[in-house]
């Protein structure tokens, strides 16, 4: 079952990376992230991975480096967050487009102006449109079996597309946890051998091809239809690959979601990412104070979790959505989704805008938000826009 | 077998299309005047002129992929090339 160490996020992805045995890296250092490839340049240095690491000038050329790699067939990893992740932008959009299987680990961290190096999910939720399977994990664990896993899924032939796994600045990236860390022989089991896909496409200078030649609009809606279909395959392909990992770790992952208390409960909050541990705590409490109350965590946000959303709001009172983001002139961007994705089950949605910046998202807030949305069935009166949490109104006086 | 859509294409001539529709001149050379000398096979930024004959030394336009710029009755040092509208 392998051995338990201390570690922190950034650790965590950095022993997946090497238990994947990826066999290409590009960095470009941005706090949060940097400590990931700090540690994978520690690895390939003292030969415990066997990996091209490529220090490149910019995070533009990280992500062009990766393509490169994916295009031969080999696995390619790069970690990013933040300012790094927009201006890699460009280049993430092609990976997603193009179909290049690869593993990116994102750090979540707000944007600037005000400068901030602490945690808000704009910087990825900018990119969920890109063609990339985008997970989001909750604690160190998960980090560590969602960046194994994410291999797996991105180069499995009936899906072929990139995959973000992100996890939260400090909160997950520095913060030091013990963490179950896979046999790497189990780990081989788990994943194909590294570069060894064999599809007709995989560039070879005996064989060249061109990768995102002109397409005339005669040819191109297709192109994008083939990637809306793969990410419908993917919904299938993670939830194998998570129940194939409990196999070799104890430790199932079979949702796109994760409920919690929820299957008797009159309301629900939906949040993601290292928050939810805290909205797991404050279900338990609030049950004590006699609230029906559960918690639904969104594991990936691409594919979006449409189908097992559906089937857990179903018969609920209320919604309620907790974004550690925000959409200027609109609200929560996952707000909006949800809030869409349940239109036809006519039961309110209530939008909470909290932890924008890395302002702490505590269990008593979450309490506040389970109680409000018990306010809204008793009154029938909802609050649009959504409600912004711990906001020092005082400021704006 | 999985059925995949992938943009790729193999490099030869055609990959990105028949670029020649793009064209509103047309370039015209006039083999009585034309003294070989290739610069314009030399300038063509498409590849668009092609050498034929024994000696390779006769230019021609392939119209398919001339998208019309100009470059080659520009810079011909004998005016033997003249743009004309496209019908």
């Amino acid at each position: 079952m392998g051995v338990s160490k201390v570690l922190t996020g950034n650790y965590a992805v950095a022993n997946a990376v090497k238990l994947a045995k990826v066999q290409v890296v590009a960095a470009y250092p941005i706090t949060p992230q940097t400590t990931i490839v700090e540690k994978i340049a520690q690895f390939v240095e003292n030969g415990e991975l066997n990996a091209k690491y490529i220090r490149v000038e910019s995070e533009h050329s990280a992500m062009a480096a990766c393509i490169g790699a994916s295009a031969t067939g080999a696995r390619a990893f790069t970690a990013t967050s933040s300012h790094g992740l927009m201006y890699m932008s460009e280049v993430v959009w092609w990976a997603g487009l193009g179909k290049f299987p690869m593993v990116m680990a994102v750090v979540t961290r707000a944007l600037a102006p005000p400068w901030s190096i602490w945690s808000e999910h704009n910087d990825v939720l900018a990119h969920r449109d890109c063609g990339w399977i985008i997970f989001f994990a909750e604690d160190n664990q998960e980090v560590l079996d969602l960046t194994i896993q994410s291999f797996r899924i991105s180069e499995d032939e009936k899906v072929l597309q990139p995959v973000m796994v992100t996890l939260d600045a400090f909160i997950l990236s520095h913060t030091a946890t013990p963490v179950s860390i896979p046999n790497q022989s189990d780990v081989d089991g788990y994943l194909p051998p590294p570069g060894s896909r064999r599809l007709p496409f995989i560039l070879d200078p005996a064989n060249p091809l061109t990768h995102g030649n002109l397409a005339y609009p005669r040819n191109f809606m297709e192109f994008r239809y083939e990637i809306e279909r793969s990410m419908g395959n993917a919904r299938r392909i993670i939830v194998e690959a998570g129940r194939e990992y409990g196999k070799i770790t104890g430790r199932y992952y079979d949702s796109l979601i994760e409920p919690y208390r929820c299957s008797d409960a009159d309301a629900v909050l939906i949040c993601m990412g290292s928050s939810a541990g805290d909205a797991k705590d404050a279900v338990d409490i609030l049950r004590d104070e006699g609230y029906n109350i559960g918690a639904v965590k969104l594991r990936t946000i691409r594919p979006f979790p449409y189908e097992e959303l559906r089937d857990i709001c179903r018969n609920k009172r209320i919604i309620g959505v907790v974004d550690r983001d925000y959409s200027f002139g609109f609200g929560g961007i996952m707000h909006g989704e949800i809030k869409s994705a349940l239109s036809d089950l006519h039961i309110p949605v209530q939008g909470f805008i909290a932890g924008l910046g890395g302002r702490d998202i505590r269990v008593e807030d979450f309490i506040q938000m389970g109680r409000k949305l018990y306010h809204i069935i008793e009154s029938g009166v909802g609050e649009f826009p959504p409600i912004w949490i711990n906001l020092r109104r005082e400021v704006f006086r | 077998m999985v059925k995949l859509i992938i943009p790729v294409s193999k490099p030869e001539e055609g990959a990105a299309g028949l670029t020649g529709i793009w064209r509103s001149f047309k370039p015209i050379i006039d083999q009585e005047k034309c003294k070989h000398c290739l610069m314009c096979w030399l300038y063509c930024p498409e590849g668009a002129i092609e050498r034929i004959g024994e000696d390779k030394l006769t230019v021609k336009i392939n119209y398919d992929y001339c998208k019309g710029c100009g470059i080659c009755a520009d810079i011909c040092p004998f005016k033997a090339i003249t743009m004309v509208r496209e019908e």
